[in-house]
Parts: structure tokens; C-alpha cells; sequence
């Protein structure tokens, strides 16, 4: 175990320079340079915000089966199926049919089925039916359908948020998906995250309406911001859906700030029909069911070119513009989980954090020189090397690291050296029967080998499973934990046992205590 | 100098004493329960620090006038700075914390900073306790089939009940003093996991080698030997690591307080458990050198 070929020689202290190099890049500001691998510092530590939200899709499977009800009505009726009782439920739609056998042919048919199409990634159809005895039957999205409304319904919401989070100008964002109902937010160096909270939270879903002054279309009674009572149509003259562009401006006679916007062709047209048929009535502005306005349309507006006032401060008038600029969320998001670190905290846990791995560190150098004095010296270069391999692997990775991260390497540190100290009790075991002091050495390190690999492969599985299940900080944890006893084992196996080697070999068999 | 101390004949003491204080620590954990933090009961924690001097209750009063529900706080770490836990009563309040900064603002005599602010919804708390007991008995799982892999299904038995025996009591001892369970606690226990396992397979593999080499000694003399043996290492493994807990317990802030408290207690008690609890099952199981013939080729690489 102690003889090298050159090769070998070369090869360890080749690999130890390696990737120990990685570790100087940290404290060099490489901006200019080749390589611009950097340990990541986690939000715990540079400070930030961390939001989970949570999309809920049973208002868009509500508002989806609703509009499956007139071509359902439709269907039924160009292929002569009589049916009754037929009922608009929550998520479902409830009829009788008179002849099941053919309904359920034109129904699950893959021609032409605009009504009910296949899905072909799932291999299944959008829609299902339950039979409930005597020829009633409900209809119902099937598994595969929710599904496919939940993923498009996450798929827009990721790109909403991210709209509306670049349009604020945070730097670096992060915004990936978690699982299939959330999202996943990460805003270093963001303070307050109560403003951007806000701007998430409204789905921002815009209509112009007339104020009604007949049923005709059936009528929502809304307040108006002045706390006016209104009956606003439910026919809706057009949408967020038709704006291109929204600013904040402030209107020229009373400094008043508003939103102007620009719409689309179609919008402009739809638009400039409504104002030029209904000059005189009221248009109501309505976000999220609330009304911010109802002006009076004083002249038509063909332009394509509007504004929308409603006592805003000059604040709400430009996150109103940012929202409809973005465009609306398909479902209502929520905050399910959220942590913000000052940066102020996140420094001093930087400082504590590396104080106590200076410490710790020194304390167990001056033990393990107190205990096994050369050999000590020998486990303590493999120590700093360990530490060295450790961080640089963390910057070829280009890992994040937390303050469980930290404690993590600091805990590296405390047991990288059992690696070196199983060996070294070996040998002193062997050193007490060998003759041979260089035989005694071999065999410590081969029979030591054994219990080295098994004692640490115990941590590692730990470690895989903590990176595994943990989240956020506690990964950084099993990342560095993890990759410590990797670097441990080649320091202890490896290095360690070259110098070893180097110290025995020179004292030509002369007896060595340890 | 390898010590020789008779363990073995202490084992019986140690055995019911470690009996004693694992039934008392289910008793705690079932009938006191575990102070678990907003990780996983839900809830929102803040961190603030205040400019000027203000104590603990004028944080609270102003805090029950929101009527909230629980509300726990204290200093954290220094004079100036204090840890606010409010219990999540209504799930869906995104303005809950909004509020509660502005009333402190109001009311305090100071200015503040907030320096941690975290919010955990209930299906999200309920998510992580679960990952987290399902990640605990995935290590369990996972460190007995090495160990039966490695080894024989006794030392598989011993080893796991060792474990038992770390996790549950560290748990008993942060029910009985009311310290808090949060994420970085699980990832406590699952390095105390893998350490105690660690200890336990060094005692072990000596066991196993010392079997095949004097296979006319009982059981209890080759655990003797072996405990013996292994003792310098076991200790001085222990010193080091333990040195670089207590920096951190001392030095690594408040945040990291929880965890390398935790730490500290399983090497103890891991420690104690791989002389204690893991070597007296193996006589239990009244291993010999005949258990490891049939697998003797497999196991000597």
C-alpha cells in the first residue's frame, strides 16, 4: 500500500491541484476572466425572498364545462339523441338520454370530435360520463382532462409570473415549476417581497362592460369606486386579451395619474363600435370583478388608444399598467410558503458561520498535531487539502451554499479526520506484532480500508437521502455533506497515504511511533 | 496503548438504563409532543431588530391587540433582537404579515428592522413533516439493508436498534426541554443517522474480523476485545467532531443553535450506543464465527 508507481504519484496531486484550483476563484473577482465559476450563496445568506405559489384550477374547470354546454346541446341534437333533465353542475353536467349505446358512440368518437377530443400524449379523451342508473348520466372531465387543463393552466401561469416579475426589474430571478400545482420563486436580494406579493396575487383578468340599463343579457350588481351601486351587463365588450401596451401616465389638467393603453386591431375595432353606439351611456372598467371605473362615453373612441382613470396614486396606476402589460394569470395564485432574509442577517450568518469553521477548524488541527504529532501533521495537510477539494468541488458545481451548508463543511472538517485516525490506530496495532515497520504501515492502511469505506458510505447514504427529501437551505447541507466524504475519502486514501509513505520510506524501516 | 476496560460487564446496567430512558422518551414524545416550529405546524416567524431598548412585552401587547391566536416571543440571541412566532389561524391572510409589520412599526418606540420574515401555509407544513418522516425511515431502511448487505441481518437488527435508540431519545430530549423541531432539526437526525451508524459499523467490522480469528471465544470477550480496540479511535473520532459542533453551537449564530445542539447530543448518544446498544445484541443473537462462514467468501473482498 505504500509503494506509488510515478504515474500514480502524478496523478493524485494532478487531480488535488485541480480541482482545489476551483476554490481560489471564489475570493478573485473574475469577472474579465476564462472562468466564472462561483459557489452561489443561497438566500439564507446573501439575502432575498423565496415565494411558493399554488395554482387552483377549479374556477377554470368550472368556467370549462360551462362552455362545454351549448356543443354538448349541440351534438345531441344534429344526431337526433333526445335527452332531458339536463342540469349545469359545479364540475359537471347532468342529463337523460334516451338511447345510451348510440350517445356513447357519437361521444368517445377520435373523427372530427371538437366536443369531447382525444388527448393524444395520454392516450385518453378530454371528457368521461358516468352512468347513474335509469338512463341518467352525468358528464365529467376526465383524469387525463383535468390534468391537461391543470399543466396549460401552471405551463401560462409560470410565463405570467415571470412577465410580471422581469417588468419589476428584480435582479436574477429564479421561477421554476414545483410539482404539477406550483411554482417556485426565488428573488435574492428583494427586501419587501409584499409588493411583488401583490402584484402575483391579482390574476388581473380586465373587461370593459356597459353599464346595463336593461336585462337584456343578464346583469352583475357591482359598487363602483365611488360606492355607487351599478348594474353592469354580463355581456362583455372586450377584454385584457386585446391590449398590446399599457403605461402610467399623468392626465395634463388635474395631475391625476392614469393608465393609457393601446389595443389591438380587433380590439380597436370592437371597441370603436361600442363607444360610437353608446355615446352617452356609461363603459365600466372592471379588474377582477371589481369596478375601478364607469366613465361616461362622451364621444367614440376609434383610435385604439384609451385610458383608464381611478383615483390611482402614481404607484397603483403603474402596477395596474405592469398587470395588464403582462397579461392575466389563468387561475388565482397563492402564497403557500414564504421566507425573506434581510441581507444584513444574511452577513452576519456569513460571518458566524465562517468564524465558527475557522475555530472549529484550528481546534481540530491542534488536536490531531496534539495526538499523533508528524502523523498528525500528515492528517492535518489532508485536512486543509479535504477543505480545499470541498470547496472547489462546491465551485465547479457551481453549488449553492446555505448556512446549514456551512455547518455542514464545518462538520466535514470534524470528521474527515477518522478517515486518517482509523489508519493511524491500525497501524499502531500492526506496529505492536510487525517486525517490519513498513509492513506494519501496509497492512494498517489495507486492513483499515474495509472499515473506511463502509463507515463512510453509512454518512453518504444519509446524505443522498437528506438531498433527496430536504429542501432549500437543507440541501445545501447534503450537497456539502455529501461531497465532503467523497473529497475525504481520496484525501485520506490518496494523498494522506503518499506523504505517509514518503515520511516511512525515509526512516529505512527505522521504528516509528505514532 | 489499547485499553482494556470490561464493558461487557456493564452492559446490563447500561442496557436498562438505555430501556428506562427510551420508554420515557415515548412517553414524552407521545404525551408531551414535540414543540414543532412553523416548518411544520404552520405559521409565520419574524425576526426583527430594534434600534432602540424595548422589551418582550411591549412586542406582545401590541401583538394581542390583532387578536392572532398563538403568539410566541422572545429575545433571540442578543438584547436587540427578537423572534416572533404567530400561529397560522387563517390560511389564506397573504396581508397577515403585512399588518403585523405596520402595527410594530406604530407601536414600538424604535426603528425596526426586519431581518427574517417566514410564512408556512398548513398544506405545506403538513408536505414537509411528511418528506421528513419518510426521509428518517427511508435512512433507517436504507442503513439496515447496507448493514444486511455488508454484514449479517443480526448485526442488521442491532445496528437499526441502535439508531432507534439515537433518534428517539435526541427527540425525547428536545420534548422534555421544549426546544424546537424544524427542517434543519430532521437534517440533524439524519447525520446523527448516518454518524452512529458509522461508529457502529467500525465496532462491527472489528467484531466480524476478530470472529474468524479466534473462533473459540465467546461472544462477549470478542466484543470486549473489540470494543477495546477500536476504543482510541471511537474517542478520539468523537473529540474531533464534538470540537467542531461546539464552535458552532458557541459561534455559529442563533440559527445554527437548534441543529448543532441536536448534533451534539447524538454523537453522545450515538457514540454511547455503539458500545452500549449495538454489541449487547449480538450476544443477544449469540453470533458466533459459525454466522459468518456461509457468507465468509462474500464478505472478505
Amino acid at each position: 500500500m505504500l509503494n506509488f508507481s510515478k504515474i500514480n504519484i502524478i496523478l493524485i496531486y494532478l487531480i488535488f491541484i485541480l480541482i482545489s484550483t476551483f476554490s481560489i476563484f471564489n475570493f478573485l473577482n473574475n469577472e474579465n476572466s476564462f472562468i466564472k465559476k462561483k459557489v452561489n450563496l443561497g438566500l439564507d445568506l446573501q439575502g432575498g425572498s423565496y415565494l411558493l405559489l399554488e395554482i387552483n384550477s377549479d374556477s377554470l374547470v368550472k368556467e370549462k364545462i360551462q362552455s362545454k354546454v351549448i356543443p354538448i346541446k349541440k351534438l345531441l341534437k344534429e344526431n337526433n339523441l333526445n335527452f332531458s333533465a339536463f342540469k349545469i353542475g359545479e364540475k359537471k353536467l347532468s342529463l337523460k338520454i334516451d338511447d345510451l349505446e348510440k350517445f356513447e358512440l357519437i361521444f368517445f368518437s377520435k373523427k372530427d370530435n371538437s366536443v369531447n377530443p382525444f388527448i393524444d400524449s395520454y392516450r385518453s379523451y378530454e371528457l368521461d360520463y358516468n352512468k347513474l342508473g335509469n338512463n341518467n348520466i352525468e358528464i365529467l372531465f376526465s383524469k387525463f382532462g383535468l390534468l391537461t387543463i391543470n399543466n396549460a393552466a401552471l405551463k401560462q401561469s409560470i410565463e405570467i409570473v415571470r412577465r410580471r416579475i422581469d417588468d419589476v426589474g428584480t435582479k436574477e430571478p429564479t421561477i421554476l415549476q414545483r410539482g404539477e400545482k406550483r411554482i417556485l420563486v426565488e428573488l435574492p436580494g428583494l427586501k419587501d417581497p409584499e409588493r411583488i406579493k401583490k402584484l402575483l396575487g391579482k390574476t388581473a383578468k380586465l373587461n370593459f362592460r356597459l353599464v346595463a340599463d336593461n336585462n337584456e343579457f343578464g346583469v352583475d350588481e357591482l359598487i363602483s369606486e365611488t360606492g355607487e351601486k351599478l348594474k353592469i351587463s354580463k355581456r362583455i365588450v372586450m377584454s385584457g386579451e386585446n391590449l398590446v401596451d399599457a403605461q402610467p401616465s399623468i392626465q395634463n389638467q388635474r395631475g391625476e395619474p392614469t393608465v393609457s393603453f393601446t389595443l389591438d386591431r380587433l380590439g380597436a375595432q370592437k371597441f370603436g363600435r361600442t363607444t360610437t353606439d353608446n355615446v352617452g351611456k356609461r363603459l365600466a372598467i372592471v379588474l377582477d370583478g371589481n369596478i375601478i371605473s364607469a366613465p361616461n362615453i362622451n364621444e367614440p373612441i376609434t383610435s385604439g388608444n384609451g385610458m383608464i382613470s381611478g383615483n390611482f396614486t402614481f404607484q397603483e396606476a403603474t402596477d395596474l399598467a405592469l398587470l395588464l402589460r403582462s397579461g392575466a394569470l389563468p387561475t388565482p395564485l397563492k402564497v403557500v410558503e414564504e421566507r425573506t432574509v434581510g441581507p444584513d442577517l444574511g452577513e452576519d450568518s456569513i460571518k458566524s458561520g465562517l468564524t465558527s469553521l475557522i475555530i472549529g477548524f484550528i481546534l481540530v488541527i491542534l488536536f490531531m498535531f496534539y495526538k499523533y504529532k508528524i502523523f498528525g501533521l500528515v492528517a492535518n495537510t489532508a485536512l486543509v487539502a479535504n477543505l480545499l477539494m470541498l470547496i472547489g468541488t462546491l465551485t465547479i458545481l457551481e453549488a449553492t451554499l446555505t448556512l446549514p451548508g456551512i455547518a455542514g463543511i464545518i462538520l466535514t472538517v470534524g470528521m474527515a479526520v477518522d478517515a486518517n485516525v482509523l489508519i493511524f490506530e491500525r497501524i499502531k496495532e500492526e506496529l505492536k506484532t510487525e517486525k517490519s515497520t513498513i509492513h506494519a504501515f501496509d497492512q494498517g492502511y489495507s486492513k483499515a480500508k474495509i472499515t473506511v469505506l463502509d463507515a463512510n458510505i453509512t454518512t453518504l447514504i444519509a446524505a443522498i437521502i437528506l438531498f433527496a427529501f430536504g429542501s432549500g437551505p437543507v440541501k445545501g447541507f447534503a450537497i456539502t455533506l455529501g461531497i465532503g466524504i467523497v473529497t475525504t475519502l481520496f484525501t485520506a486514501y490518496f494523498l494522506a497515504r503518499h506523504l505517509t509513505s514518503l515520511i516511512v520510506l525515509k526512516k529505512n524501516n527505522k521504528e516509528i511511533k505514532i | 496503548m489499547i485499553s482494556n476496560i470490561n464493558f461487557v460487564s456493564k452492559f446490563k446496567k447500561a442496557n436498562l438504563t438505555s430501556i428506562i430512558i427510551f420508554i420515557l422518551s415515548i412517553f414524552l414524545i407521545f404525551f408531551k409532543g414535540l414543540n414543532y416550529g412553523i416548518d411544520f405546524k404552520g405559521g409565520t416567524l419574524i425576526e426583527l431588530r430594534a434600534e432602540n431598548n424595548i422589551n418582550v412585552s411591549i412586542i406582545r401587547d401590541t401583538l394581542n391587540t390583532m387578536n392572532l391566536g398563538d403568539i410566541n416571543v422572545k429575545k433571540f440571541g442578543n438584547d436587540s433582537d427578537f423572534l416572533i412566532k404567530v400561529e397560522q389561524k387563517n390560511s389564506n391572510d397573504n396581508n397577515l404579515i403585512p399588518e403585523i409589520k405596520k402595527k410594530l412599526n406604530e407601536n414600538l418606540n424604535s426603528k425596526i428592522d426586519f431581518r427574517r420574515v417566514e410564512n408556512v401555509g398548513p398544506k405545506v407544513s403538513a408536505e414537509l413533516l411528511e418528506s421528513s418522516v419518510i426521509a428518517i425511515s427511508l435512512a433507517l431502511a436504507a442503513m439496515l439493508f447496507y448493514i444486511w448487505v455488508r454484514f449479517e441481518w443480526q448485526f442488521s437488527i442491532g445496528s437499526i436498534i441502535a439508531l432507534f435508540h439515537d433518534v428517539v431519545i435526541t427527540l425525547g430530549i428536545f420534548s422534555f426541554l421544549s426546544l424546537e423541531i424544524n427542517l434543519s432539526i430532521i437534517a440533524a437526525v439524519l447525520t446523527i443517522v448516518g454518524y452512529s451508524m458509522n461508529d457502529t459499523v467500525v465496532i462491527y467490522d472489528r467484531i466480524r474480523e476478530n470472529l474468524l480469528k479466534y473462533n473459540k471465544v465467546s461472544i462477549s470477550d470478542i466484543a470486549n476485545l473489540s470494543i477495546n480496540e477500536t476504543l482510541a479511535r471511537t474517542i478520539i473520532t468523537s473529540i474531533t467532531t464534538l470540537l467542531a459542533l461546539f464552535s458552532i453551537y458557541i459561534l455559529g449564530g442563533e440559527i445554527l443553535r437548534g441543529f448543532s445542539f441536536a448534533m451534539i447530543l447524538g454523537v453522545m448518544i450515538g457514540t454511547y450506543s455503539s458500545i452500549f446498544v449495538a454489541s449487547p445484541i449480538l450476544k443477544f443473537f449469540k453470533v458466533s464465527y459459525k454466522t459468518l462462514e456461509k457468507k465468509e467468501e462474500k464478505i472478505v473482498p
